[in-house]
């Protein structure tokens, strides 16, 4: 095993791993707002990708190009399922909650497969296309466009939410929804706008996996998985956490695979949460 | 069962208090006799239960009936944890797999009868629920419910790769024709089954009833309002938890096993699946979470639902069944966040019967 081996495990770990912390960060933000986890997270991006495909195949659209619908469309999927739902049963159990979200990730799998059969399909020549070759390491061009993508996705929200009004209006309301809404904040409309964020940031990372990654039903289980893991690790409601948690995730997975055993990729991600949740109970930045 | 001795950390003497307190606080009902409404009621179902494989002798009718009966008995398993003591689980098919597995394994390799094999996946559960419990247990809320949630993926894809129970493929168990009650296999009729699974159950919830009304079931109830209260009230949480899952993961064993023994085939892919947990968990909250009949009447509705729905709409790939499923369950949590025990209780009278409820609103 060479170094240049290793060096290619992390370079595509950390590409990864950008795209594993952009579709946390969405799951994060809505969390950190209602404390609800969105399970049907995986789903959202799942559409996203649907999205990304058929405006390439019905209008010739290319996945760099749609981008913006995509994440348009998501957005008015995340503030739809606010006023659809989750507004009804903000004040129920956790319990309550999770079935809501469940049965919403049920729902629409379904309607996917229905709508759109079960196969695979994939966009064929995207303007990205091929890799390029940097001291005998190879990185495939879609691969580090998508990485970029939701780097600078990510760079926007994290902007966005600590140095607009309306992003600090939304964090005084994950904060004191009462005080925030003695002190004039539509909390209502801040929930609407944070379920809109979350999901245009899972419709982003949907839309950029489109270029080089299989669409079907069930493609968000895996990614929506490995973004509760990452969004846990790196405390619930937490952006940073979620940023840190998902290139983790992305190292240890490609190192992980690489170094002991391909098979055994995830049970490592998944047993590095459980030591990191045994140190600390709240996640490596959770507040509490 | 450590229901009749007093918490470590609280002396003695104070224990009669904590009850009284913790009683009060709760709001619970007290320990009333069953009224004879109710047991006239019960009577009832039991006889409709009884005699129904004999009115409905088609497999098909007895096979859902089956399938209600080993879906209520996991639903109930998961209530004891997630309902009573508040901790939820996403992973609880890891005991599922495991009861299923040890007693698939032990006769298809030793020809061990699978009620002894029961016996030891029981053990092993709750075995897998201690280590599990231990470093899990400080976790609160959603840390909790994804640990178990990685830790149920985890023992999936290490059965998938483990060899000695044969891998991705499984165990398939050997068809035997005699003994069949010894064998626990009954290739001629679903009549046995079907009491088999109706005895589990049976079993599962009169063990819930009577932990409802024990020390240790007001203490789980403790656990679930408020851990902190229940801790300095002198309740020793990591026990009652322990002592929860504990019990939780045996009944999802014998859930395992009859499941094993009724398919024939243990795979990794079926026996651990996420899906599993989820829908025993759907099915628990549809129902009525943290009620003795909740489980029972969320799997007495959603399984056929989910079996006559994919016999009428599905096969076509197209899915219609659990565009419905998924439909009907955002539906229920919108308007009747209680569950369905909600509307049960409507018809059958103004009061909430005692044991229907942990929340004690009579």
């Amino acid at each position: 095993m060479t170094l240049e081996i290793i060096i290619q495990a992390i370079i595509s770990g950390l590409l990864m791993g950008f795209v594993y912390a952009l579709i946390a960060a969405g799951l994060s933000l809505i969390f950190g707002l209602m404390e609800i986890v969105n399970f049907a997270h995986g789903e959202f991006m799942m559409l996203g990708m649907y999205a990304a495909f058929w405006l390439w195949s019905l209008f010739g659209l290319d996945p760099l190009v749609s981008l913006p619908i995509c994440a348009a469309l998501l957005f008015c999927l995340g503030v739809a399922t606010h006023y659809g739902i989750i507004r009804h049963i903000l004040n129920a159990s956790m319990l309550v909650q999770i079935c809501a979200t469940f049965g919403l990730a049920i729902f629409l799998r379904a309607s996917a497969q229905f709508l759109w059969t079960p196969d695979f399909r994939t966009i064929s020549h995207p303007i990205v296309e091929g890799r390029v070759e940097i001291m005998g390491i190879f990185i495939g061009l879609p691969q580090l466009v998508a990485s970029l993508g939701c780097l600078l996705a990510f760079a926007g929200l994290y902007v966005f939410i600590n140095r607009t009004d309306t992003g600090l209006a939304l964090q005084a309301t994950a904060q004191d929804r009462e005080a925030a809404s003695l002190m004039g904040i539509p909390t209502d409309r801040m929930y609407a706008l944070g379920w809109g964020i979350g999901s245009a940031c899972v419709g982003v990372a949907g839309g950029l996996l489109a270029m080089f990654y299989f669409i079907f039903p069930e493609v968000g289980f895996l990614f929506a998985l490995l973004a509760y893991v990452a969004v846990a690790m790196g405390g619930f409601g937490s952006i940073t956490g979620a940023l840190f948690a998902g290139l983790l995730i992305g190292l240890m997975e490609s190192l992980g695979g690489l170094l002991i055993d391909p098979s055994f990729k995830y049970v490592f991600i998944f047993a590095m949460y459980l030591v990191v949740v045994f140190f600390r109970p709240q996640g490596l930045f959770g507040r509490y | 069962m450590p229901s009749s001795s007093p918490p470590p950390l609280s002396p003695p003497s104070r224990a009669t208090v904590d009850d009284a307190s913790l009683r009060a606080a709760l709001d619970e009902p007290s320990r009333k006799p069953l009224s004879g409404r109710q047991k006239a009621l019960g009577c009832l179902a039991a006889a409709v239960l009884l005699a129904y494989p004999f009115v409905f002798d088609g497999p098909f009718p007895q096979h859902v009936m089956i399938m209600i009966f080993l879906y209520a008995l996991m639903a109930q398993s998961w209530n004891i944890m997630a309902g009573y003591c508040g901790q939820i689980s996403l992973g609880h098919a890891v005991f599922f797999g495991i009861g299923a597995y040890s007693s698939g394994f032990l006769f298809a390799t030793y020809h061990i009868s699978p009620w002894l094999g029961m016996l030891v996946g029981i053990f092993l559960a709750m075995a897998m629920a201690l280590v599990i419990g231990i470093p899990t247990f400080r976790l609160r809320g959603h840390y909790f419910a994804i640990a178990t949630l990685v830790i149920g993926e985890s023992v999936q894809i290490i059965f998938q790769r483990w060899e000695f129970v044969g891998a991705a493929r499984g165990i398939w168990l050997p068809i035997v024709r005699e003994n069949a009650w010894l064998n626990f296999q009954f290739n001629e009729s679903k009549i046995p089954y079907y009491f088999i699974a109706l005895g589990f159950l049976a079993l599962a919830t009169l063990a819930i009833w009577r932990l409802e009304r024990s020390k240790a079931g007001y203490y789980f109830r403790a656990i679930r309002e408020d851990p902190d209260a229940a801790s300095s009230l002198g309740v020793n949480i990591t026990l009652y938890k322990t002592v929860a899952f504990m019990m939780s993961a045996g009944f999802m064993a014998m859930a395992g096993t009859f499941f094993s023994q009724y398919i024939l085939i243990v795979d990794p892919e079926n026996v651990f699946a996420l899906s599993l947990s989820i829908l025993v968990l759907l099915m628990a909250v549809m129902g009525g979470v943290g009620t003795l009949l909740g489980p029972i009447i969320g799997a007495a509705v959603l399984v056929p639902l989910s079996e006559y729905t994919r016999i009428y709409l599905g096969g076509t790939g197209g899915a219609v069944d659990l565009i419905i499923y998924g439909a009907l369950i955002m539906l229920i949590c919108i308007y009747k966040p209680d569950g369905l025990i909600g509307i049960a209780k409507q018809w059958l009278g103004r009061r909430p019967p005692p044991e229907e409820t942990a929340h004690g609103d009579a």
